[in-house]
């Protein structure tokens, strides 16, 4: 099954012949009941890029944390429509959100298509706050059932300030409009705006409270939202923030990578902060660079990375075999992507699988991890490192768009640095370095030992000198043709991934009912949308296994056999994770596939498995 | 490190598969001369090779080293030099490497002015693969891929490193023992990026660019009035098609190496069992 964005649509009601609610008057609620049904609200701003979006949009979800609420956040980068149209979308609930739904209930629109983009998730009730005394907005027709929200976005800035705080103008609204105390923005806008001074902090504070009191007192509608906060403290970060905090735990010292979207931001969280670590990161000339300075920094022993999307990997991978074979620890980020070529880069994309499993010529193994949340993008970031080092191989960290440019909420113990442990396997100190040394003294550096792995002596270890080499070479590190060299050192590198399955754990995760008929796997970013899917699937009972460890893997068979149903939902056309299914189990599993760019939605994925669990069952 | 480093120290026990009279001979003695002359040791040195027969050099020397994929020998020094400050680096290869596939390196390596060497053995052709043009080969030149002489004019690297901002641009010429180790040496103890191009001759399939053509073209700077703390002369210089100077064509003694500027730390290599003190700071920032 495919899902095209026509498919997962509808559900659109028209509202109530209404005359007026775009201009200023007095409203009369009555969508009430609708509202309350949701615990969660829906909130976007939206214009041109260049009009502050995200940063305002952070903002929000930032005063939302502090407050208490958990927040999950989403991005539209480009559009249909021909145009710079951005938007930063928030939920919020008091419970933890991790995905997003197709419905919008206050959207602040800089422009008059940042109404149009939305109209699918617009709905009768939704608030829509836009200053109707800009030129561009005067024609602006509320759509019918909505709430027009009319305020002098620009005029109030302007009052406070400048022109160019209409945007918070914008925010002081919305927190009229939900109930939602303003104390709670005066903490994000101190975050945003303290090292500009105490001034523009004040101007802020000020031009929120201009928007809120306009429509408090233009605006007699009871908005029925009510915001409660709580007294949690919760961290807001997106997952290339939280693979580059992973990054410094794990002790990288050293990061390279070239700009590109969408892992840029792990290159600039680490800038500034890594170094207070003893770090250093280079912002190389190209990913041909990128991977070769990482790989020069692992090989004189540090924990090292470098990080870039699909197009980057394709440069990459002229290396990744010479990290591979001269058995260096390497970690390198792919943040997926939608492709091939440029592709829509500012889009989901889960299309890299096979390209990590199988890129460059030859036959060398490779580990691929690919972290299902956030959080999971810190912790396995860690466990990267440490698989790196433990098996002296590169290691894929693969996340996707989705979840690396968007924010979440979570508790701070979930980034526990007391639990972070460090393993950096087989590395000989210059009292070990005896042992591994040949009659002639030299040093063994791929000695083919029974478990694969080999000795590592950082350069400076006295004895240790060895050289190494993408082409075959013997275990002191120097060219070979000779057949059984050749076969003892290929045995030797393909048998750490038998010896990293004895010894290590790869684990699916597992939400749901563990007998259900329906069996639901996927990896990456898609399991927060499956699980809150799975909780809109009145009747069906799933199993839902997320698999965060793609090479090794763990073995499904068992899971696969005992189920009915076997769906798997991944955002690609072809279903890359399914056919690594199919090819161990020897099964057939039907696709849920999504390739328009847009992540899941929950409500779309509880329709789609509903609908392929009725078609396999068979009519009473 | 202890001074009684001989160079014989830095040879490993492997024959090089060079072609008898192969300049690479002369260039990789005296790298390692020059090395062991400047104190290093080589278990406190990492050489990185390219791909050519002047990538052959990691397997004939003894050091850690690396012998990595065409053009990106520059990116893996520098990696190497970022993470542990503390090792002496040099990167080796030839001018097919370092000016065709790695050119764009090239120029990025210079401009961030790490300390390191950078030793280039040009001969002018693709030996490895028998005898093609290389982008330093005279305009003209008949190779097996340009029968009827090349039609492009060559690479001129000491211009480009010049106008990259480079800080130390040598010629040197590996039959001329004593002076190519000399300027090697120098280029070491350059507080900064030390490229020193090699004339060092093909003698199997390079008729052009003969130790003969070498010794009767090249003119030493030394016998000349130049000075190289001089960017306009060294301008001259490296634009002057005319002659093959040798000798140091510019340097910069006061520039400012990519370490220092950044605040690169030390030694990378050495982390705690755990995550860093402070990391707790890192959550907290997300507040």
């Amino acid at each position: 099954m495919v899902l095209s964005e026509g498919a997962i649509r509808g559900n659109k009601t028209s509202g109530p012949a209404a005359s007026g609610w775009g201009s200023r008057r007095l409203f009369v609620g009555r969508f009430e009941t609708f509202l309350i049904m949701h615990e969660d609200l829906n909130w976007a701003i939206g214009g041109e890029a260049g009009d502050g979006i995200d940063s305002t949009g952070k903002i929000f979800a930032r005063a939302l944390s502090r407050a208490g609420r958990h927040v999950y956040t989403s991005k539209d980068f480009a559009s249909r429509i021909r145009g710079g149209y951005t938007a930063y979308k928030v939920r919020t609930a008091i419970d933890p959100v991790e995905s997003v739904v197709d419905r919008l209930d206050v959207l602040i629109a800089l422009t008059e298509r940042t109404i149009d983009e939305n109209l699918d998730e617009l709905h009768e009730g939704s608030v829509i706050i836009y200053d109707g005394e800009q030129t561009t907005m005067q024609d602006v027709e509320v759509p019918e059932g909505m709430i027009g929200l009319e305020v002098p976005l620009q005029g109030l800035g302007e009052e406070a300030g400048g022109a160019i705080m209409r945007n918070v103008v914008a925010l002081g609204a919305a927190c009229e409009v939900a109930a939602f105390p303003i104390e709670n923005l005066d903490e994000a806008l101190e975050k945003r705006f303290g090292d500009k001074g105490r001034a523009i902090v004040q101007n802020n504070k000020e031009a929120a409270r201009l928007g809120q009191e306009y429509v408090r007192e233009n605006y007699e509608y009871d908005f029925e939202y009510d915001l409660e906060t709580t007294d949690n403290d919760y961290v807001l970060l997106n997952g290339d923030e939280a693979i580059g905090m992973g990054a410094i735990a794990a002790g990288c010292r050293f990061y390279a990578g070239y700009p590109i979207t969408p892992a840029t931001d792990i290159m600039e969280y680490l800038t500034g902060r890594i170094e207070e670590f003893g770090g250093a990161v280079v912002q190389a000339e190209d990913e041909l660079a990128a991977i070769n300075l990482a790989l020069g920094a692992a090989r004189a022993g540090a924990r090292a990375m470098t990080g870039t999307s699909g197009p980057g990997i394709d440069l990459m991978s002229e290396t990744f075999g010479l990290v591979a074979t001269t058995e260096t620890p390497l970690v390198i980020a792919n943040v997926m992507r939608s492709g091939p070529s440029t592709g829509m880069p500012t889009k989901q994309g889960q299309e890299d699988l096979n390209m990590m499993l199988y890129g460059g010529h030859g036959e060398i193994p490779r580990f691929v991890i690919a972290p299902t949340t956030i959080a999971e993008c810190f912790h396995k970031t860690i466990e990267a490192f440490n698989l790196a080092e433990k098996y002296q191989v590169p290691v894929y960290l693969t996340a996707d768009l989705s979840m690396a440019v968007t924010e979440r909420t979570y508790e701070p113990e979930e980034f526990d640095m007391d639990a972070v442990e460090i393993e950096r396997g087989k590395v000989v100190d210059e009292e070990d370095v005896e042992a591994w040394l040949d009659e002639k003294g030299r040093f063994r550096a791929h000695a083919a030992t029974e478990d694969g792995i080999s000795p590592r002596a950082f350069p400076g270890t006295a004895d240790g000198a060895h050289m190494t080499t993408g082409l075959e070479h013997d275990e002191l590190g120097r060219r070979t043709e000779d057949e059984d060299v050749r076969v003892e050192q290929v045995d030797k590198r393909e048998r750490k991934v038998e010896t990293a399955r004895e010894r290590e754990t790869f684990e699916p995760r597992e939400f749901g009912d563990p007998d259900a008929d329906t069996l639901v796997l996927t990896w990456g970013s898609n399991e927060g949308a499956i699980r809150e899917a799975m909780t809109q699937l009145d009747g069906v009972s799933v199993r839902l296994l997320s698999v965060p460890y793609i090479h090794p893997r763990p073995d499904l068979t068992e899971a696969v056999e005992a189920a009915e149903d076997v769906l798997v939902v991944e955002a690609n056309a072809t279903g890359q994770f399914a056919d690594l299914i199919e090819q161990d189990t020897l099964e057939r599993v039907q696709r849920i596939n999504k390739y328009t760019g847009v992540r899941f939605k929950a409500d779309e994925l509880a329709e789609a498995i509903r609908d392929a669990v009725a078609k396999t069952e068979v009519p009473q | 490190m202890s001074s009684d480093v001989r160079f014989t120290d830095f040879k490993s026990d492997k024959q090089p598969t060079w072609c008898p009279g192969c300049g690479d001979f002369g260039t990789m003695n005296g790298m390692m001369k020059a090395l062991a002359e400047t104190g290093n040791h080589p278990d406190e040195t990492f050489l990185v090779a390219g791909i050519g027969c002047s990538g052959k050099i990691g397997t004939y020397m003894h050091s850690y080293a690396l012998h990595g994929v065409h053009g990106r020998a520059l990116p893996v020094g520098t990696g190497v030099k970022l993470a542990n400050p503390d090792l002496e680096v040099m990167v080796a290869g030839g001018d097919g490497d370092g000016y065709s596939i790695g050119v764009g390196h090239f120029i990025h390596a210079v401009r961030r002015n790490v300390d390191m060497t950078y030793v280039v053995m040009d001969n002018r052709i693709y030996g490895l693969t028998k005898g093609q043009a290389s982008p330093t080969s005279q305009e003209g030149f008949e190779t097996a891929t340009s029968p009827d002489g090349t039609s492009v004019p060559p690479v001129n690297p000491k211009a480009l490193a010049l106008s990259a901002g480079g800080t130390f641009i040598a010629q040197s010429f590996s039959s001329d023992s004593q002076r190519h180790t000399e300027l090697v040496k120098q280029a070491i103890e350059h507080d900064g990026f030390g490229f020193v191009n090699v004339y060092s001759p093909c003698v199997t399939f390079n008729d052009v660019d003969t130790y003969d053509y070498f010794r009767d073209s090249i003119v030493d700077l030394e016998d000349t009035d130049h000075d190289p703390g001089s960017f306009d002369q060294a301008k001259d210089r490296v634009l002057d098609s005319d002659k093959e100077y040798i000798g140091i064509l510019y340097q910069d003694e006061d520039s400012t190496p990519y370490v220092e500027r950044e605040g690169i730390g030390s030694n990378k290599a050495e982390i705690p069992d755990g995550a860093p003190d402070g990391a707790t700071d890192l959550v907290r920032e997300f507040y």
